[in-house]
């Protein structure tokens, strides 16, 4: 294949246009509509809308994008918005990225449509990202020189004190997309109603002044088609994991705060009365983990939420509920480290961590949700393999999917099957054995349910959980515990394939970069690659048999990861031999998005 | 008939003669004294050899890891809130790799009974000195004598205003009993620290050592400023008996879920979770 002149345009335009293929719908605007400073002859509106709004912590863009998040779903649009933050409370530079269309969006968009900025700063970061044409939103006070594109707002006049800024950017914003005035109104009095009457009215001022300069002085941008035909939620990764909990039944959850896995606890926490949830912040992460195995011993579902530095203070507690056979689950919402690393930044480098914490052997599954349903999904089925295989398992995600408000369609509630009960029993409790040799699980009855007394030892131990240092029967425990997995890999989750069935690229990943490798994926062969994708949502165990012919008949396999040695290609060699040579990986922090993916792809694809 | 019986006779793995024995026949009378049955409640403990306890009697046992008996017992008690949650550890579990836990337990004030078997020594490694070991005692990993200040349990628990502090010594067995019995029956977070002499690591604070200068308290244990002062004695005498009491509510019953049951029992109520869903429209 002569394939460099071809993919090198193939990355262009998908640079400029995030890889909108020629068979999409254009909408052309003419100049006539645009400011005099508008001096671009033409703007193409694709059917998707690609906006980043830039500032200072302390300037209110959390609130003025979750509005705007809100709005947009309400109004029928498909969305994905993630933010980027430092890890400060104020000052330094902030962005929010959103990507709109009619229709399902998968990952990060890479340049965009419109740069609204709230700092002087953020036009300088983000400028060379616009595309060709793009809109600039600047405050006029500034006085900047004027670019392409720039539309300057008299942010004195409309907004009476700095405060309000975020919210008549908002306003702006929302006219030149053509949004109803009546979609913020109602947030924006929920949203300030404990701060008083004057402030709610003082805001809908703001907004209705803003918007109305906005349809005058502004040029419009208008939203992709809106889908009439479901009702959207909107919400992130972690908001979907709470709601996989509660769904499951989750009772008690032990934490410490640690980015970015804070927002379960906390929304857990926001129900907790409602629910029958007991969220307990505990004064480090290994009494929160030990709490929850605990709580767990007593018969409540228990949830753990941390990030990797937190979980690296619980994995005594991960072998303990191993050697004690007790049901927990994990969410290690990872994070770049080492050590502190950065912590407001996403990255996929913990899956080794996770797959290997805890001293000694014992069974465990790792799900690694790739979409806001995996999070809910995967966070409710986590709940009944903890059950069923007695012991930890593990909802693997990150800050990026933990963190990204994106439109979802409710979750079916119908469909969850109930979460595996324990022995709710006291049949003959004098014989009772918490850890019998019937079989690889055990019954495991409640403390104080019945009359039945149920031990939980750390040490190895007989069947009725009494600590032993006979050689017999400890070999006779661990190998019950390990004849588990059976049960585990009874429930794997293939992997997900799409694409040409004898690709010439197929494209491996795991965990959050799914949704960007199908984005590719679909890219390339519009443009006439035989390219194919395999998506792991379950990283541990593994069965080969669902993917290694896959693997085999590809003629180049590139594994796509968000850390610095390709630790999911690592796992796939020592599980089965094979090895993919190349490698698309991503450590810098930031999200993979297709472009980047894309860039990269390049060399690999001029190879082929 | 409720009587130490109830609890069941085990073989241990303790010395012939170590205060363990007399902790556990003291534990068992103060349990049969108030009725409380083996299915009733829960013994957690971590590691060491105090720890063994869960195993030398019948109960709910749940032998966790070391130092970090305290964070599954409260979590226990907030999830099943009709269990007694009864914890038993050593000094070097407890005060050592425990210490924080012992410190926000305190703060917490779940309802359980924390008595620590404290002999001032590590006895499963052998021999090595604890946070209580005295200074200028040689241990093992202390040839010239320990240069560190000894951890004082009860003051730091009465400075903290733990609900219930408590010390006794194993070798007075109706003092322990009542001690016991008095910390289980307070209804917040409670600290028995029980003297038991390590027969075969410490040669110091000996049995005869302990029986010297243990001497029950006179003062008013409602009195915080002169329990602050007693419990900070120790030496030629050591002050035993509640140094200090006072009521306030304990979280397992402030908290709204904990009321009406064990959580266990709360069925997943899915109109609920549909409501908490649709909030995000």
């Amino acid at each position: 294949m002569t394939g460099k002149p071809i993919f090198s345009t193939i990355v262009r335009r998908w640079l400029n246009h995030s890889a909108k293929y020629a068979s999409r719908k254009m909408v052309e605007i003419h100049a006539a509509e645009w400011p005099r400073a508008w001096e671009t002859k033409e703007i193409f509106v694709h059917d998707e809308l690609h906006l980043i709004m830039g500032g200072e912590a302390g300037q209110g863009l959390d609130t003025v994008s979750g509005l705007l998040v809100k709005a947009v779903v309400r109004s029928g649009r498909h969305l994905l918005g993630a933010h980027h933050v430092m890890s400060r409370v104020r000052g330094g530079h902030n962005n929010f990225r959103l990507r709109i269309g009619s229709r399902p969006v998968q990952g990060p968009p890479d340049t965009f449509h419109l740069l609204a900025a709230m700092s002087r700063e953020s036009v300088d970061l983000h400028k060379d990202k616009l595309k060709d044409p793009g809109i600039i939103l600047a405050d006029a006070a500034w006085e900047l020189p004027a670019l392409p594109g720039m539309v300057a707002i008299p942010f004195a006049e409309l907004a009476p004190r700095p405060v309000f800024r975020n919210v008549a950017l908002l306003g702006v914003i929302g006219a030149m997309l053509g949004l109803e005035a009546s979609l913020f109104e109602e947030q924006l009095e929920k949203e300030f109603s404990d701060k008083g009457d004057k402030i709610v009215s003082s805001n809908l001022d703001v907004l209705s002044s803003s918007m109305k300069w906005a349809v005058e002085n502004a040029p419009s941008l208008p939203l992709p088609k809106a889908d009439a035909s479901i009702k959207m939620l909107s919400m992130d990764g972690n908001q979907a994991v709470v709601l996989g909990a509660l769904a499951a039944g989750v009772r008690f959850c032990g934490y410490y705060p640690m980015s970015p896995a804070t927002t379960i606890a906390e929304g857990l926490v926001h129900v907790a009365v409602e629910m029958n949830v007991v969220v307990e912040q505990a004064e480090d992460e290994i009494a929160a983990a030990n709490m929850a195995l605990g709580a767990a011993y007593a018969g409540a579902r228990s949830i753990v939420p941390t990030s990797g530095g937190g979980f690296a203070l619980m994995t005594e507690a991960v072998s303990l509920a191993g050697v004690s056979e007790t049901p927990v689950v994990f969410v290690v919402v990872q994070r770049p480290g080492p050590a502190t690393g950065l912590a407001t930044r996403t990255e996929q480098a913990d899956l080794e961590l996770v797959l290997y914490a805890g001293h000694g052997e014992f069974p465990r599954a790792i799900l690694a949700p790739a979409t806001l349903e995996d999070c809910f999904y995967l966070t409710h089925k986590a709940f009944d393999l903890a059950e069923k295989s007695q012991g930890p398992v593990f909802v693997l995600s990150d800050q990026y999917l933990a963190s990204a408000a994106r439109s979802v369609a409710p979750f079916d509630l119908e469909v969850l099957a109930p979460i595996t009960e324990p022995d709710l029993s006291d049949t003959d409790p004098e014989n009772y054995r918490r850890y019998n040799w019937d079989g690889p699980i055990s019954p495991r009855r409640i403390p104080g349910h019945g009359q039945s007394l149920v031990l939980a030892d750390s040490h190895e131990h007989d069947e009725a959980g009494h600590i032993i240092e006979d050689g017999g029967i400890r070999v006779r425990m661990q190998d019950k515990r390990l004849a588990k997995m059976a049960v585990l890999l009874s429930e794997v989750l293939p992997p997900e394939f799409s694409g040409d069935e004898e690709a010439d690229l197929l494209l491996v990943g795991w965990g959050s970069t799914c949704e960007v490798l199908r984005e590719v994926t679909a890219g390339l062969r519009t443009n006439g690659v035989k390219a194919a994708c395999l998506c792991f949502t379950q990283v541990w165990p593994l069965v080969p048999e669902t993917f290694m012919p896959r693997l085999e008949a590809a003629r180049t396999v590139v594994t796509v990861e968000g850390n610095s040695t390709a630790q999911f290609a690592g796992l796939l060699r020592k599980t089965t031999g094979f090895h993919i040579q190349d490698t698309v990986l991503r450590y810098d922090g930031r999200a993979l998005t297709a472009g980047f993916v894309m860039e990269r792809l390049q060399p690999i694809l001029e190879a082929l | 008939m409720i009587d130490t019986k109830t609890y069941g006779e085990f073989k241990t793995s303790w010395c012939p003669g170590c205060g363990n024995h007399d902790v556990l026949v003291a534990v068992k009378a103060a349990l049969a004294d108030q009725g409380i049955l083996p299915h009733q409640f829960v013994m957690v403990s971590g590691i060491g050899q105090a720890a063994k306890i869960v195993h030398y009697l019948k109960c709910n046992g749940f032998n966790g890891l070391h130092g970090r008996a305290l964070s599954p017992a409260q979590a226990i008690k907030l999830a099943s809130p009709g269990m007694t949650v009864l914890v038993e550890s050593g000094d070097g579990c407890t005060y050592g790799e425990g210490g924080n836990h012992f410190l926000a337990a305190i703060r917490r004030n779940v309802n359980i009974t924390l008595i620590v078997h404290d002999n001032q020594i590590y006895g499963l490694t052998k021999g090595q000195s604890s946070p209580t070991t005295m200074t200028g005692h040689k241990t093992k990993n202390n040839p010239l004598g320990v240069f560190d200040q000894p951890f004082n349990p009860v003051a730091v628990a009465v400075a903290m205003r733990a609900g219930f502090v408590a010390r006794t010594f194993s070798g007075f067995h109706e003092h322990a009993v009542q001690t016991i019995t008095q910390a289980i029956q307070h209804p917040g977070f409670a600290l028995v620290d029980m003297h038991s002499p390590c027969i075969s690591f410490n040669k110091v604070n000996t049995f005869a050592w302990y029986k010297e200068r243990c001497k029950e308290v006179s003062h008013d244990p409602q009195d915080w400023a002169a329990a602050m002062t007693v419990a900070q004695a120790f030496g030629e005498k050591i002050p035993i008996g509640v140094l200090f009491r006072e009521e306030r509510s304990s979280k397992d019953t402030m908290l709204p879920q904990c009321a009406d049951g064990a959580l266990y029992r709360k069925a997943v109520d899915m109109a609920a979770v549909k409501r908490c869903m649709l909030a995000y429209a």
